[in-house]
């Protein structure tokens, strides 16, 4: 596995696309919590995360997804996630973390119902 | 006359508490073992899982980012299972004080998965008397089984 890690940001009309390359880990969810939350700051308010090329989401890195989305949500705000492969979502399903957030196919859809 | 087993083999590597070292570790670990007869999703996903979560742990909250305190890990693998055990410099912990990451009460909680996850994907997770040291196994499954059962 490439350890590639990676975050860009892109805007589709009023969201924020976050897409994660390679993996969201406990090495560098802080990086991509600080992005969110200075979007979040710039007043932002709906974000996808697309995890089309993420390969590896740990413990960490999916505590640091209900974190943002707490605190979106106390903004006012929608956080929808997208592009799960199997194995993530297995791990959202574990977890039961699949009841707590929106989770679409992928990136199209995930803006069709924002 | 049966044919001999194979013998098991081993990797044993010491790493610095350093956090960006865990995928480098986890993934020479996965490219040894795939010389078993493990299936691929549980190679990818549960062992992954595992030693990840596990190396974290030992480096987070063992060794408390103490770079001079280091965390050894001792795989064995063979045709039937992968045992790795993971084991930091730091003090220990209690196991059975974590509680259910599941639950309504704890679900918007930022850390607390990694003990369960480890628990849900691998046969066994066994810590020492101590807590300072944790031994996972994963059991090769028939075909056609679900990877995370």
């Amino acid at each position: 596995m490439e350890a590639i890690l990676g975050f860009s940001v892109s805007r589709e009309g009023d969201v924020t696309v976050i897409e994660v390359e390679g993996q969201l880990i406990v090495g560098n969810r802080q990086e991509l919590k600080q992005m969110v939350l200075e979007e979040l700051e710039r007043g932002e308010r709906t974000f996808v995360v697309d995890f089309d090329r993420t390969e590896y989401i740990d413990s960490s890195g999916l505590g640091v997804l209900v974190s943002l989305s707490k605190k979106i949500r106390e903004q006012g705000g929608e956080l929808v996630l997208a592009g799960l492969n199997e194995d993530l979502r297995t791990l959202f399903e574990l977890t039961k973390l699949d009841t707590l957030f929106t989770i679409t196919n992928d990136r199209a859809q995930a803006l069709q119902g924002l | 006359m049966s044919r001999p087993r194979p013998l098991p083999e081993n990797v044993v590597l010491e790493i610095p508490s350093d956090l960006g070292a865990i995928q480098r570790a986890v993934d020479l670990v996965l490219s040894r073992c795939e010389t078993s007869a493990m299936e691929s999703r549980r190679l990818r996903l549960n062992l992954r899982v595992g030693l990840s979560e596990a190396l974290a742990n030992a480096m987070l909250y063992g060794n408390r980012r103490d770079p001079r305190k280091r965390v050894r890990v001792e795989v064995t693998y063979h045709a039937e299972a992968i045992v790795a055990c993971v084991t930091d410099e730091g003090d220990g912990f209690d196991p059975q004080g974590v509680p259910d990451p599941t639950m309504p009460e704890t679900i918007e909680r930022e850390c607390g998965r990694g003990l369960f996850l480890m628990r849900q994907l691998l046969d066994e997770v066994v810590y020492n008397d101590l807590g300072n040291s944790v031994t996972l196994v994963l059991r090769s499954r028939s075909e056609g089984e679900e990877a995370r059962q």
